[in-house]
C-alpha cells in the first residue's frame, strides 16, 4: 500500500508544480492547436476523404505532445538534485515510476480532452462510430505510450542529449501500440462494419500495455540509481 | 548503530572504496576528512542508499542495508551539496511534501516550527527560487531533519554559508546530538569539524587511514594529524 500512497503524493506534487509553473501542459496544448490548425488548412474539411486523415492526426497530437511532457518529467528532477531527495526517501523506485506515470498520464488526458473535440470541431467531423470504444482506444493507446515513455524518460534523463535520445528509444518500442491504436481508431471513426478487426487491435494493444507496464515497473530500480 | 565491514565500491574499473571497516555508536558525531577524490562522498552516498556497494556488509541498527533499505531510510536524514528542494515551491510546501513522504504526523506544524528554527519564518510562503544560497541551505537542513532522523548524513554542509548560517547549522547539529542523533559529516572545514564532532575519521585513497577522538575542540591536533597522514605523504 505504501507504494501507492507515495506514488500519489509524488503525482500530486508534479501536478501541483504544473499548476504553478504551467510549463508542460501549455506547451502541449499550443502544440496540439498548431497541428490541428495546420492540418485543417492542408486538408479541406469539406472533402469527404479528409475524415480518413483524422485518426492519424489524433495520434500525431498524442505522440508529439506526449513527448514534450515526458522529456520534462525526469529532467525537472535534476534541478537541485531533487531526484536524490526522492531516492533517499523511504519509497521504492517503483513508487517514483508510478507517481511520474500517473502525473504524465493525467496531463496527457487533459491535453486530449481539450484537443480532440477542437479537432472534430475544426474538421466539421460527424461522429457515426462508437464514442465509448473511441474513448477506450484513446485511453489504452495513451496508457501504453506514457507507461513506456515514462520509463524511457527516466533512462534518458541521465544522458546529456536526453531530448534527442527519448524519441529515438521511444518510437521503435511503441510502434506496435501506435499501429494498433491508429488502425482501431480508423475503424471506429470511419468503418464500424469492420468492428471485429478493431477489437483484435484493441486486444493486442491491451496485452502490450500490460506487459510493458509490468516490465517497466519491475526494471525501474536499475534505471534510477545515481 | 552503524557497522560497515569490508565495503568496496568500484566504478568504471576504478576502486573508489577499498575495504572500509567502520563502527559508529549511537549518538556519536563523526567528521570524515580527506583530500578530494578520497571516497568520502561515495561512502556517504552508499550509506544513504543512493549507490549500491560492489561488496561488503552495512548494518544499521542491526538491519542489513540491502534487505531493509526502506526501514533504514525512515531513520536517515541526508544533506548533500545540493539543496534537494523544489525551486518553485515555498519552504512550507517543500517541507510538507517531504514530511508526507516520510509519514510525519502533524506535518504542517512541524514544517512551520522547522522554518522558524532555521530563522526564516518571514519567508514561509516565498518560493525557494528567490532565496540566497545561505537561506536555501537553511531550508535544506530543515528538509533533512523534517522526520527527526536517528542518523544524519551531511556532505560538506558548511560550504558557501555565511557566519549566521554556520551558527544555525551547528546549533541544529548539536541539538540533534543532544536528542541522541548519530551524525556523519564529510567536510573540508577542520574548524567546524573540531567544533562539533567528537570523533574524526581520515580517508585517503578509499581507505580509512586514521580514526581518533578529539577533546576540547582541539583544532591544532586535527590539522596536525591530517597533515601527517595526507599532505605529508603525498
Amino acid at each position: 500500500m505504501n507504494i501507492f500512497r507515495t506514488a500519489l503524493l509524488l503525482a500530486q506534487k508534479d501536478l501541483y508544480s504544473e499548476l504553478k509553473t504551467k510549463q508542460i501542459m501549455v506547451t502541449q496544448i499550443i502544440f496540439a492547436g498548431l497541428v490541428i490548425v495546420v492540418f485543417s488548412f492542408a486538408f479541406d474539411p469539406a472533402n469527404n476523404t479528409t475524415k480518413a486523415v483524422i485518426p492519424g492526426v489524433i495520434w500525431v497530437i498524442i505522440v508529439f505532445a506526449g513527448i514534450l511532457g515526458l522529456n520534462r518529467s525526469f529532467i525537472s528532477e535534476q534541478r537541485n538534485d531533487t531526484m536524490q531527495g526522492l531516492l533517499v526517501a523511504p519509497m521504492e523506485a517503483a513508487s517514483i515510476y508510478l507517481g511520474k506515470f500517473i502525473a504524465n498520464f493525467a496531463m496527457m488526458l487533459i491535453v486530449e480532452l481539450v484537443s480532440i473535440p477542437f479537432l472534430f470541431l475544426l474538421f466539421d467531423f460527424k461522429f457515426y462510430g462508437s464514442i465509448p470504444y473511441f474513448i477506450l482506444v484513446v485511453f489504452l493507446g495513451s496508457f501504453g505510450f506514457i507507461a513506456i515513455g515514462t520509463f524511457l524518460a527516466a533512462l534518458a534523463a541521465n544522458s546529456k542529449s536526453s531530448e534527442m535520445l527519448l524519441p529515438l528509444l521511444l518510437f521503435p518500442i511503441t510502434t506496435p501500440i501506435l499501429i494498433g491504436v491508429v488502425q482501431a481508431t480508423r475503424i471506429i471513426l470511419t468503418n464500424m462494419e469492420k468492428f471485429s478487426s478493431a477489437v483484435a487491435w484493441i486486444q493486442l494493444v491491451t496485452a502490450y500495455d500490460i506487459i510493458f507496464f509490468v516490465v517497466c515497473f519491475l526494471l525501474i530500480d536499475y534505471v534510477l540509481e545515481v | 548503530m552503524i557497522e560497515i565491514k569490508k565495503l568496496t565500491k568500484q566504478a568504471d574499473n576504478k576502486l573508489i572504496l577499498r575495504g572500509v571497516d567502520l563502527s559508529i555508536k549511537k549518538g556519536e558525531t563523526v567528521a570524515i576528512l580527506g583530500p578530494n577524490g578520497a571516497g568520502k562522498s561515495t561512502l556517504l552516498k552508499v550509506l544513504a542508499t543512493l549507490i549500491k556497494p560492489t561488496s561488503g556488509v552495512i548494518k544499521i541498527n542491526g538491519m542489513d542495508l540491502k534487505k531493509n533499505h526502506i526501514e533504514i531510510k525512515k531513520i536517515m536524514g541526508y544533506l548533500p551539496h545540493s539543496s534537494l528542494l523544489y525551486d518553485h515551491y515555498t519552504p512550507l510546501e517543500n517541507l510538507i511534501f517531504f514530511g508526507n513522504i516520510y509519514g510525519v504526523k502533524n506535518v504542517e506544524q512541524r514544517a512551520i516550527a522547522l522554518v522558524k528554527e532555521v530563522g526564516l519564518s518571514f519567508f514561509l510562503n516565498e518560493p525557494v527560487k528567490n532565496f540566497s544560497r545561505g537561506m536555501i541551505q537553511r531550508i535544506a537542513i530543515a528538509r533533512a531533519i523534517v522526520h527527526e532522523p536517528e542518523i544524519l548524513l551531511l556532505d560538506e554542509p558548511h560550504t558557501g554559508l555565511d557566519q549566521g548560517a554556520i551558527v544555525i547549522l551547528n546549533n541544529v547539529i548539536l541539538s540533534m546530538k543532544a536528542k541522541g542523533t548519530t551524525t556523519l559529516m564529510v567536510t573540508h572545514d577542520f574548524k567546524q569539524a573540531a567544533e562539533i564532532c567528537d570523533r574524526i575519521i581520515i580517508v585517503k585513497n578509499g581507505k580509512i587511514v586514521d580514526d581518533f577522538r578529539i577533546e576540547n575542540h582541539n583544532l591544532g591536533f586535527v590539522s596536525e594529524k591530517y597533515e601527517q597522514l595526507v599532505e605529508g605523504v603525498s
